[in-house]
């Protein structure tokens, strides 16, 4: 786990540990509101479209699409650098939430606008993996 | 509401040395850009009642107005330390300038300043700066400022067709005008085909994309249109203010390619009275050279798609219709983080003194100043008037 310890592992907070918790068992929870009935992403303590505190947690199909992205040639840090250009991505889920990421399982040059992607979870340490895409239906 | 159009001017303004400046602190940068101010003013430190400072990212203070205030030995009642992005010094301004028009105080030092390139090592700074991303649902993923710049950068040339010699042009005239500034950090000609051939840092920026890592500090001193009559300068009156807040964190954005810059600059305008086809001179917030393109569509200055075409006909040129970044911008004058929108400021205020010496724009009379915090996040623009009406 050395070289884990390197990369910037999230703290969770009191809002976010199901979210967190989740993710340890490889599914995607998002937010839904059951009084508007919209999602949100990042978890927040109400809703950010009706301030609503009747907040459930579902689990998002995992699937969205691919609205900007970049190959980062300079990592952040070591931790970042040892597995070549990481793509940052940003991700627009099926359920109308945006989320970052990176794309992974996948050649960089082929990350492209629009490009559909689905959820896979990387194992960081005991208590976190990270939720990260990869093109849809390669396997 | 009443106006503060009019209602309070620059009265001093200054830079200290600016770029790799190794034999100095970044408190001692802070003071020296107010004393050199206030000389710049002919005023003395008791004259001062107003202090405002962001906090330095190598040498901060819990508390950094208060800190620069004892530093000083001054006793102002108004003291405010800002721990914004790139907006901060702008937004400052109106907030003292109320502070002066309500008759809190009547006097303000706006200071900043930071040593990014020689009070921490280039990683150190990196990290610093990357730490704007949001720690459990960003930071976690690798991004540096750089690639949160180019999910922008990205978006925007896929919507509008952007070329990456576009984005270049706006670094090359960014040093074109660092050619005519002695005080600037970058001082050798670049042309397109640099920028093109520099080092890819995040696709598609490169690394003459990217503003550079500087020492240096700056301050403006403020006060009531009618003290700034009997000063030494020719006032330089603020005219029109106006901030937009679109979202701090870049997955949270609304829209990757049109920014809260409309909102921002629709305010000034309105408070100004004034509109894009008013302004002589404009400084823009240029971190990195798509941020340029997006703030002169989202200004006004033209439609929606069409910078990148309007840059390579060379508006932005001193002597272009509208000359902007004339001091050599974020991009090759100086970039020392969260002061970086001071020097266009000072800059403006220069250009409105027509006291800019070789890169001075003829018979100059409006400046828009824009800036922009987080990614595109938070935006101010002023607008500032060598007249009051």
């Amino acid at each position: 786990m050395s070289k884990q310890s390197s990369r910037r592992l999230p703290v969770p907070t009191p809002e976010t540990a199901p979210y967190w918790e989740a993710c340890h068992d490889h599914r995607l929870l998002i937010q839904k509101c059951a009084d508007c009935g919209k999602y949100q992403f990042y978890p927040r303590s109400i809703c950010s479209h009706c301030t609503s505190t009747n907040i459930i947690w579902v689990e998002a199909a995992g699937c969205g699409t691919v609205i900007s992205y970049t190959i980062m040639h300079r990592a952040i840090s070591e931790g970042y650098a040892k597995t070549g250009p990481r793509v940052l991505a940003l991700i627009r889920l099926e359920e109308d939430v945006q989320m970052m990421s990176n794309i992974v399982e996948c050649d960089p040059e082929q990350v492209k606008i629009g490009m559909a992607v689905e959820v896979t979870f990387e194992d960081w340490s005991d208590e976190i993996s990270m939720p990260m895409y990869r093109p849809a239906g390669n396997r | 509401m009443e106006s503060l159009r009019g209602k309070v001017a620059i009265v001093g303004a200054a830079d200290t040395e600016v770029g790799v400046v190794p034999h100095t602190g970044a408190t001692a940068l802070c003071v020296d850009a107010i004393t050199r101010a206030l000389d710049d003013a002919g005023l003395a430190k008791n004259d001062v009642d107003g202090l405002v400072t962001c906090n330095s990212m190598t040498e901060p203070y819990l508390y950094h107005a208060e800190m620069i205030a004892e530093y000083l030995q001054i006793f102002p009642r108004y003291c405010l330390g800002i721990g914004a992005g790139g907006g901060t010094a702008l937004a400052v301004m109106h907030h003292a300038a109320s502070a002066i028009a309500t008759g809190v105080c009547e006097t303000v030092v706006v200071g900043m300043a930071d040593n990014l390139r020689s009070g921490m090592t280039r990683e150190r700074a990196m990290i610093t700066q990357s730490s704007a991303g949001h720690p459990q649902f960003e930071s976690p993923y690798g991004p540096t400022v750089p690639a949160f710049y180019a999910l922008i950068a990205r978006a925007y040339m896929e919507a509008y067709g952007a070329t990456s010699e576009q984005l270049a042009a706006v670094a090359v005239n960014s040093r074109n005008h660092a050619l005519l500034n002695p005080h600037a950090q970058m001082r050798t000609p670049i042309p397109v085909d640099d920028v093109l051939a520099s080092r890819m840092i995040a696709q598609p920026l490169h690394l003459l994309d990217c503003s550079l890592v500087s020492d240096g500090g700056a301050a403006v001193v403020l006060t009531s249109a009618e003290r700034a009559a009997d000063l030494k300068q020719q006032p330089v009156y603020l005219l029109g203010a106006g901030e937009g807040h679109g979202y701090e964190h870049i997955s949270q954005a609304h829209s990757l390619t049109t920014s809260a810059a409309v909102e921002s600059g629709a305010r000034a305008y309105e408070m100004a009275g004034l509109g894009p086809r008013d302004i002589d001179v404009a400084e823009l917030y240029d971190c990195f050279t798509p941020v340029v393109l997006i703030e002169l569509e989202d200004l006004g200055f033209c439609g929606k798609g069409e910078a990148g075409a309007f840059v390579e006909a060379g508006h932005l040129a001193i002597g272009g219709s509208l000359p902007t970044n004339t001091h050599g911008g974020l991009l090759s004058h100086c970039h020392p983080g969260n002061p970086g929108s001071m020097f266009a400021l000072t800059e403006a205020v220069q250009q409105l003194r027509r006291n800019a010496g070789e890169r001075q724009v003829k018979n100059a009379q409006t400046a828009l100043v824009h800036a922009q915090g987080g990614t595109m996040s938070s935006h101010c623009t002023l607008i500032l008037g060598r007249e009051k009406n």
